[in-house]
């Protein structure tokens, strides 16, 4: 295969799916496309907290949608079809990837982490949905560009094959997406889509029935923090604790389990829909992620070591009590809004 | 969070890349800035990591005393649990479970063991070789 150079704009973000996803709109001519705004169509917020379930011999916690949904919702919204193809054998997923180079197509790939050579070794775990951008082909090595990572990297033809064939939960079985026939899309259309991804946010972090996802979920893990120190352990639960921390504040989150970004996503809205309520509700869910951070903090003296009483772990549990009746006034303002 | 309160805590993704982080600028607008690490998750990351090398420790001690088979050590150290391995070899959790015996390890074949040597990324006889 000859050497092939797409030319394509690389963009670091905070989250890899928001990154791939804006990216490529923008490759496709969507230039208004930023990552906040992809965040916020895609109705990226969430969180859940699901039993039972053990990550990384840790609590099973996230603060956003599932992986795919937020480039899926947001072009639904905007009229774009995205195009997404698996495989069964190796294979075909290396010839559709050449095949798509060869057409001058960037494309999505998910991937797992735990065999990307360029990530820091700390952070390889077996998580499978990683999100890059293949652009090209030099000398054998595919150009890649990752939204995490400053600059463009390299992913040799094996190194490739392994992480698009990462295997476990999530598997990505080569999973290749790209957006297709993207139109142009008119200022109407950002509207309406605004419009109905902030009412989907406020459905899935209120109206979710059970207790496990959206502001009752967080009041679940409060639930569960308050157990922990003589359930577990002090060890164990500081380990816990950690996994909270990570999960909400690692790379990808752009801070504050990505309250930050919901923020800016509600600030840029108001550029296309001059409700002040936005900024109002922007303000808002920046203090919220003032209060995750505070909280991070707090976890962060157990697990640190400094403290270990039960009353810390209280206080742990309190403060995101708090959080979440925050978030669901939040919310509540954001399902009445009026936005034309 | 404000610009000025990003947090510049040295940590593992110095020399690699930066964090993205969504930030109000001086005039209350968003904006973003990039930070080298946070204190308070490179903690919470190392403890990550402390714990994996003690259970990597306890799994080959267990593995010396007879009590578990090299795949279970190997599990370990690669950071796989029961459902990743599952995912690698195409053997059912409960199969692998067995297969942390020791007497059961003993009589995989050629190709129980290859799988396992592959999904480990190891060779057949580093995985039988491994006493602990």
């Amino acid at each position: 295969m000859d050497n092939i150079i797409i030319p394509y704009n690389h963009i670091q973000t905070a989250h890899c799916e928001n990154g791939v996803a804006s990216g490529l709109l923008q490759h496709h001519g969507l230039k208004f496309m930023t990552e906040p705004l992809m965040f916020g169509l895609g109705s990226g917020i969430f969180y859940i907290h699901i039993p039972f379930l053990k990550v990384n011999n840790g609590p099973a916690i996230s603060y956003r949608s599932m992986p795919g949904w937020i480039f899926s919702r947001a072009s639904k919204l905007l009229d774009i079809k995205v195009k997404r193809t698996k495989f069964n054998s190796e294979k075909e997923a290396v010839d559709f990837l050449n095949n798509q180079l060869k057409l001058g197509n960037p494309v999505g790939c998910q991937v797992g982490v735990f065999n990307l050579p360029y990530f820091p070794t700390e952070y390889r775990f077996h998580f499978n949905a990683h999100n890059l951008v293949v652009f090209g082909k030099e000398d054998g090595n595919y150009l890649v560009s990752d939204p995490v990572m400053e600059t463009t990297t390299l992913l040799s033809e094996a190194d490739m094959l392994k992480v698009r064939f990462a295997k476990g939960p999530l598997a990505p079985k080569g999973h290749i997406y790209y957006p297709q026939n993207v139109k142009e899309v008119s200022k109407e259309q950002i509207q309406r889509a605004i419009k109905i991804a902030t009412k989907s946010s406020a459905f899935d972090m209120l109206n979710i029935p059970g207790s496990i996802c959206g502001v009752d979920g967080i009041k679940y893990t409060a639930k569960q923090i308050r157990k922990w120190r003589d359930k577990l352990g002090p060890k164990k639960a500081g380990l816990y604790l950690g996994q909270i921390v990570r999960m909400q504040e690692e790379i990808g989150t752009g801070g504050g389990g990505f309250r930050f970004l919901y923020a800016a996503f509600l600030e840029q809205a108001h550029s296309y829909i001059p409700n002040d309520e936005l900024l109002t509700l922007s303000d808002e869910f920046t203090k919220i992620g003032d209060l995750w951070r505070a909280s991070a903090i707090n976890m962060g003296r157990i697990y640190k070591g400094r403290l270990n009483d039960q009353k810390d772990y209280d206080l742990c549990a309190s403060m995101l009590e708090e959080i979440s009746d925050l978030e669901k006034r939040a919310f509540q303002k954001l399902k009445k809004i009026k936005l034309g | 969070m404000k610009k000025d309160e990003v947090p510049q805590d040295p940590s593992a993704l110095v020399g690699v890349t930066r964090d993205v982080c969504y930030v109000k600028d001086a005039n209350g607008k968003y904006t973003t800035d990039l930070s080298i690490g946070w204190d308070v998750k490179k903690q919470a990351l190392d403890n990550a990591w402390e714990d994996i090398n003690e259970r990597v420790t306890e799994a080959a001690l267990l593995v010396k005393k007879g009590e578990k088979s090299p795949i279970y050590y190997f599990m370990e150290l690669k950071l796989m649990d029961l459902p990743v391995l599952a995912g690698y070899t195409g053997f059912w959790q409960f199969t692998i479970k067995r297969h942390f015996k020791p007497s059961v390890f003993k009589n995989l074949n050629e190709k129980q063991l290859l799988s396992y040597a592959k999904a480990f990324d190891i060779t057949v006889d580093e995985l039988k070789e491994f006493n602990g």
